[in-house]
């Protein structure tokens, strides 16, 4: 506890706010239904009311109130992001150690795949599959987590290819252990670092893809709140100078930063390096 | 020499097989839609004639590896079929927006790689000055914005409160060059921040990279003017890097349009690609889709080419 | 000052160190690790900084530019270099003395040439960029020092490219450049610490030769009291920052003062006595007709055969290159050998380790030459030492911790040591540890791979003793891999000389020390440094005798 407090008087003001960020959001979004004065997708008003009371921010396209939507869309944008990060990790970061660790041509085949699996852009992959498959939660989560376990991959493997040639490995190796036991007790525990902060980054990345699909439409569908979809369906506001559509376009930002911002304060603590892409 | 045309021709073959595979996935999707594709563009209510009549026309009828390789070559000749929404040719509506994605593409990079470039060896020379930490704020926070806020922002700003620039991308063929330039400035300041802070970041940090080496030291202590050091030391070594940077985020550009074409209402691919996934125009979004990500790994190819090239330990082998 | 025949001509004072004081950070917290030093160089002589790691000798030599690298700053103290305060110089004055007046050689020549530029480029762009020669002029005396330098091919040389030339050649180029400006003072880093035996001896008497010829005085920094001893007219003693001791060199040699100088310069002079081998129906360990190869290329093990005898030490020396560690990983099954089999105790072993039994595994134990490397930072030296007796022995948790702790005292470590993280320990504490582990699994035979090479001088040798008690107590075989030949002397019963993939010469330690040699062998033995300051003088003589 004590080093924990001194770790955080050490950080830096960013990071500070980072953490901030992210304890308000994810108590947002645990209390979505307190702290929401409606329900999720309720018709409480007439269209594009303007901002006052009853409705603090106003309501949406259909007259739903909008700072509920936008509760209600913290829950359920980080939640999906949430698990289709940890997702892309089991399925990246297991592949990864499991390639150095058995190298040969498990490696170069496993290798080889990413490569090209890499080499087609995300998103259009992302919405070429969402074509064939149709949209819907579940696939959401897999198709992102899939084409997202990719860079997962790449980088636990160049992590931990680092790690596997060090001697400590070799001499697990010459002890006769088994596979399981060196990915997990002597490659994994000192591939951590680089892999905890990929994990934001990552997290991120994918926050930032669901929220761009929802906004293209292909997303979450409705009438689930997401804030993708939010800025999509009140966009027009803009034109009228409403500064409405940049609030949930602004929760996705503040939160990506202060992820960034926290990520930025570890990996300069654990002097690891940071892949940008 | 050999060693250096073996390796660069390893990339190009790897390049081609990409191709391959991408296009093999792009048709496979057609396979794997669930129900027929048929029954979604007809409806249910269709005939049986008429229903027969369509699976010819699109040669669904025939065996799927004839029809993958009809597919491919029609595209290498520059017929990718019609279009199931209009009928119209699809070369014909993909190559007007195709050029029109490059040109705001273009432009996006014009502005921002010299910016990113100079930004970047800037902070990498002063780091940890006031400079370098602000810039990097700045970048790892645009870096976090997703690219419609930073559309609407420049919107709002730019268009709506200030009405400088239009908020609607619309271009047609008969515009002049400086026109179109107009019109398409605030999708292509939209991309220019986002992929600013990218480029940037990456140039800092292999820059930095670069100046930890023993050579640098050695420099030092050979006396040499900083910028003697900087033009003579670091850069020939600091080229590959930062022509891999330029290129692999002229990869992003390109294909990352999708959006901020959503936004601007911009008639680019990236806008075409999207109507037609929603429509399940199948035959469109399999030609967009295979042209994007040819661009995408033609211009990988390209970087990995590249810091080949400009590695001196290869171009001059022992 | 000196009394040695005035080989050098030495004149008023040149570089004075007053009070230096240089810190370093680390964990945002500067913390000192140069305290108060005092250094006078006078013209024209040559002054070895001598010191194990941590002792701050390369701090000091770069600081005589007014130079601290990145993470370290000068805290105090002046440093005087002909008249002027380096450490209250414009950034601009220093720049026009470095390279110069004081230049800088640095030990690792292949890191600290630009890749992108030929050698003599790099050489005449000091004399060109100080405005003392015009770039043709400076390529006539490149190729003129590149001649001096003994370099082959001088006038050509230096139209390659850095790493398209040896280590021991580049090193050369770079004494070179350094003399380009004919600078007054050199400082020299460890320029061969990275290199062979008999390619530090050329270097050496390269580098020897051009100083003496032309005078300039210079900073020797090195970790080896012996090639100090050839180099230096008046040595420094250093040890965390701190001067120990200071004087002539022959005098310093021959009558050390302090403990600490006196333990440096008796390193090396431990030696295992004599034992001859007990007869036996079988080696323990025995190499037959190996060849091995990485991939499909050229073979870097051809044709070895090996016998090692229980209770013995053999040790393999060779310099890099010589397929030494080849041979370690081809016995212990991590490069199954393209022919030729292993036996142990009789019994042939699979050749792949993976096909190993447990028990196989558990007779052949490895130390490595990295203890940094060889130790799971994340695991407790407990579970270190633990894993192999439950994984061999299948010990319970209260017979594993009775024997940690019985291991722990047989490498003469306390008890609550079990309780620590490698990151806590010392490297000697370190490789400890790996005995120990090593030891955890009972085994026949210990391969040590260069165990000394990454550790101070008389941390290794502690090491030394403590494998040799043990092995008198113990009765294990040691396989002892190493590039230095005074472990060799120390430890080894028998040895086996490797060069390019093969055994030029093996036999019991005496058979192989004492005349005649194979030529191989001789050129070893002779280019190892000595304490006699006119070593490096006598062999270069006795080698051109013999041509």
């Amino acid at each position: 506890m004590k080093q924990l407090v001194k770790l955080l008087k050490s950080a830096p003001p960013t990071a500070i706010f980072g953490l901030l960020v992210i304890v308000v959001y994810v108590f947002v979004a645990f209390f979505a239904p307190v702290l929401t004065p409606y329900g999720e997708s309720e018709i409480v008003g007439s269209e594009f009311e303007p901002w006052g009371e009853g409705f603090v921010l106003g309501t949406d396209n259909l007259g739903r109130d909008m700072l509920t939507r936008l509760i209600y869309g913290a829950r359920n944008t980080i939640g999906i992001a949430f698990a289709t990060t940890c997702l892309a990790f089991l399925i990246g970061g297991f592949f990864g150690l499991l390639a150095t660790t058995l190298g040969g041509w498990v490696d170069q085949v496993l290798a080889r795949v990413v490569d090209v699996l890499m080499a087609i852009p995300t998103l259009i992959f992302a919405l070429l599959i969402l074509t064939i498959l149709g949209t819907s939660i579940p696939v959401l989560i897999v198709v992102i987590a899939v084409l997202d376990s990719t860079r997962v991959f790449r980088l636990a493997r160049a992590v931990s290819m680092n790690v596997v040639v060090l001697d400590f490995v070799e001499a697990a190796r010459l002890r006769g252990e088994r596979i399981w036991w060196i990915i997990g007790r002597e490659v994994l525990p000192n591939s951590m670092p680089p892999l905890v902060a990929e994990f934001g980054l990552r997290f991120c990345f994918v926050f930032l893809f669901i929220s761009a699909l929802s906004f293209l439409g292909l997303g979450l569908q409705p009438p689930t709140a997401d804030w993708g979809s939010m800025v999509r369906d009140n966009a027009t506001l803009i034109t009228y100078g409403d500064i409405t559509p940049l609030l949930p376009a602004g929760a996705i930002a503040l939160l990506t930063v202060g992820v960034n911002f926290v990520v930025d304060w570890f990996l300069h603590k654990t002097s690891g390096l940071r892949d940008e892409h | 020499m050999t060693e250096i045309l073996t390796m660069v021709a390893q990339r190009l073959a790897l390049g081609l097989l990409t191709l391959f595979v991408v296009s093999l996935i792009i048709f496979l999707g057609i396979e794997l839609l669930p129900g027929d594709l048929t029954e979604a563009v007809l409806g249910q209510s269709a005939t049986p004639e008429t229903v027969a009549a369509f699976r010819r026309e699109l040669g669904l009828d025939l065996p799927p590896h004839t029809r993958y390789f009809e597919w491919l070559g029609g595209i290498l000749q520059g017929d990718f079929g019609k279009s199931l929404a209009n009928q119209r040719e699809i070369s014909e509506l993909i190559g007007v927006r195709f050029a029109n994605t490059l040109f705001l593409a273009a432009i996006a990079a014009i502005i921002s790689v010299p910016l990113a470039v100079t930004l970047g060896v800037l902070a990498a020379l002063h780091r940890n000055s006031f400079f370098d930490r602000s810039v990097n704020v700045v970048t790892l926070s645009s870096i976090s914005f997703p690219e419609f806020f930073v559309a609407y922002i420049l919107i709002l700003f730019l268009a709506v409160n200030v009405n400088i620039f239009p908020s609607i991308s619309n271009v047609s063929p008969d515009l002049g060059f400086w026109e179109r330039v107009y019109r398409v400035m605030l999708p292509a300041l939209t991309l220019t921040l986002v992929v600013v802070a990218h480029m940037m970041r990456m140039t800092r940090a292999s820059i930095i990279n670069l100046l930890a080496s023993p050579y640098i030291e050695m420099a030092n202590l050979k006396g040499l003017s900083r910028s003697r050091i900087i033009v003579h030391h670091a850069l020939p070594n600091a080229l590959a890097p930062i022509i891999n940077v330029i290129v692999i985020n002229l990869a992003y550009l390109v294909v990352g349009v999708v959006i901020v074409e959503v936004v601007f209402v911009y008639p680019g691919l990236g806008q075409l690609f999207v109507d037609s996934v929603i429509k399940r125009d199948v035959p469109v979004v399999q030609g967009s889709c295979l042209i994007f990500a040819a661009t995408y790994i033609l211009l990988n190819l390209t970087a990995d080419v590249l810091s080949i090239l400009s590695n001196p330990r290869l171009l001059h082998p022992k | 000052m000196s009394t040695d025949g005035g080989k050098h001509e030495m004149g008023e004072v040149l570089l004075e160190m007053r009070g230096l004081r240089i810190e370093g950070q680390s964990d945002e917290q500067w913390h000192e690790i140069v305290n108060g030093i005092d250094l006078t160089l006078r013209r024209g002589e040559v002054l070895g900084l001598i010191g194990e790691s941590g002792a701050g000798k390369s701090t000091i030599g770069i600081a005589s530019m007014g130079f601290a690298r990145p993470g370290c700053r000068i805290s105090g103290g002046t440093i005087v270099f002909d008249g002027i305060d380096m450490t209250a110089a414009s950034e601009e004055t220093k720049r026009e003395i470095r390279g110069s007046r004081i230049a800088y050689v640095a030990q690792s020549a292949a890191a600290s040439f630009n890749p992108a530029h030929k050698l003599i480029d790099q050489y005449s762009e000091t004399p060109v960029q100080h405005g003392i020669l015009k770039a043709a002029e400076a390529e006539q005396d490149a190729k003129d020092l590149y001649r001096r330098l003994q370099l082959p091919d001088p006038d050509n040389i230096g139209y390659r490219y850095p790493h398209q030339v040896s280590g021991g050649q580049l090193q050369r180029a770079m004494t070179a450049m350094a003399m380009a400006c004919k600078p007054d003072l050199i400082v020299f880093d460890e320029p061969t610490t990275a290199l062979d035996v008999t390619t530090q001896i050329e270097v050496l008497a390269a580098i020897k030769d051009v100083v003496r010829q032309s005078n300039t005085a210079a900073i020797y920094i090195t970790h080896d009291l012996a090639v100090v001893a050839q180099m230096a007219d008046r040595i420094m003693v250093l040890r965390y920052g701190d001067l120990i001791e200071e004087g002539d060199a022959r005098e310093m040699l021959a009558n050390p003062k302090e403990d600490y100088t006196r333990q440096l310069v008796a390193v090396r002079t431990y030696k295992k006595e004599d034992a001859a081998a007990a007869a036996s129906e079988r080696p323990l360990l025995d190499v037959q007709d190996v060849s091995a190869a990485y991939g499909n290329t050229l073979l870097v093990l051809q044709d070895i055969d090996l016998q090692v005898e229980r209770g013995r030490t053999v040790a393999i020396v060779g310099e890099s290159g010589s397929g030494k560690s080849t041979l370690a990983r081809a016995i212990t099954g991590l490069l199954p050998p393209l022919k030729g089999k292993v036996l142990f105790d009789g019994e042939e072993l699979p050749a792949s380790y993976k096909a190993r039994s447990r028990d196989q595994l558990r007779h052949l134990q490895m130390i490595y030459q990295m203890p940094d490397t060889a130790l799971n930072p994340r695991q407790k030296v407990r579970d270190v030492i633990g894993r192999p007796l439950s994984f061999y022995l299948g010990m319970d948790s209260q017979a594993r911790e009775k024997r940690i702790l019985e291991l722990l005292d047989m490498i003469e470590l306390p008890a609550d040591f079990a309780d620590r993280y490698p990151g806590e320990l010392s490297g000697g504490q370190k490789q400890r540890i790996c005995i120990a582990r090593a030891l955890a699994a009972n085994p026949e035979v210990i391969i040590c791979d260069e165990v000394t090479s990454a550790l101070d001088q008389l941390v290794a040798e502690e090491i030394l003793k403590l494998l040799q008690r043990l092995q008198d107590d113990l009765g294990v075989t040691y396989l002892f891999i190493t590039h230095d030949l005074a472990t060799v002397k120390a430890i080894s019963d028998e040895i086996v000389v490797m060069l390019q993939g093969r055994i030029v010469e093996q036999g019991e330690k005496h058979e192989i020390l004492t005349p005649p040699h194979h030529e191989y062998t001789e050129l070893l033995l002779s280019s190892v440094p000595e304490m006699d300051p006119d070593w490096l003088d006598g062999v270069l003589e006795k080698r051109k005798a013999a041509q």
